[in-house]
């Protein structure tokens, strides 16, 4: 195997492995996270009834602090 | 501190919040980083329309809503609930979570220790006391 071949398989691996704990980790997803006085926090993913009715909310915000 | 002034620290401080804003809990903003005051207003209506939805979404009836994130692809919202007041602030996509909510909670505890209602009464030491502290000193 070429020296080229071996280091595009690394990359590859790399990029794949690090799309998977994007995915996992929920990091460059659309989501809402409600912290509570207990100390305790949830999580709702986009996909969730909780966020679709929430990020329309936070889009308004995010719309007038930008004009 | 001043609402205006703990919100000028706050943006200098923290390079990723790109606006913010004070407000009590009818929505009446008390100091803002935006252009203007409608916009303001307008921000603040919405965070505070966020926070209730949230509070009814993650209603569990033990514990109580302190801050919520609402991360989108163009960018995020944190609101932080006070005693008698929110602070709002947005960021671009994927900020530093736990900074930016410590930030805007240290935010919003100087703003609140501004002219505070009933300030404390200066403290009196009685005689018997100045003579204990006396004692102890000698």
């Amino acid at each position: 195997m070429s020296r080229t071949l071996r280091w595009g398989v690394v990359a590859l691996g790399s990029a794949a492995g690090l799309a998977l704990w994007r995915r996992s980790s929920g990091k460059g997803r659309e989501r809402i996270e409600l912290y509570f006085s207990a100390g305790s926090m949830v999580s709702f993913p986009e996909d969730s009834t909780e966020a679709a009715r929430l990020i329309p909310l936070a889009r308004r915000v995010l719309t007038s602090a930008r004009g | 501190m001043d609402a205006a002034q703990a919100l000028a620290d706050l943006t200098e401080i923290s390079t990723q919040i790109q606006a913010a804003l004070i407000a009590d809990e009818k929505g009446a903003v008390i100091a803002s980083t935006f252009a203007d005051d409608a916009t303001a207003s307008q921000a603040a209506r919405s965070a505070l329309d966020l926070f209730a939805a949230a509070e009814d979404a993650g209603r569990d009836g033990t514990v109580s809503l302190t801050q919520i994130l609402a991360a989108t692809h163009a960018g995020s919202v944190f609101v932080v609930r006070g005693d008698d007041r929110i602070a709002t602030a947005v960021t671009g996509p994927e900020p530093t979570v736990g900074l930016v909510f410590y930030d805007l909670k240290t935010c919003l505890r100087l703003s609140a220790a501004e002219q505070p209602e009933n300030p404390p009464k200066s403290k009196r030491s009685t005689r018997s006391e100045k003579a204990d502290e006396t004692s102890v000193d000698e």
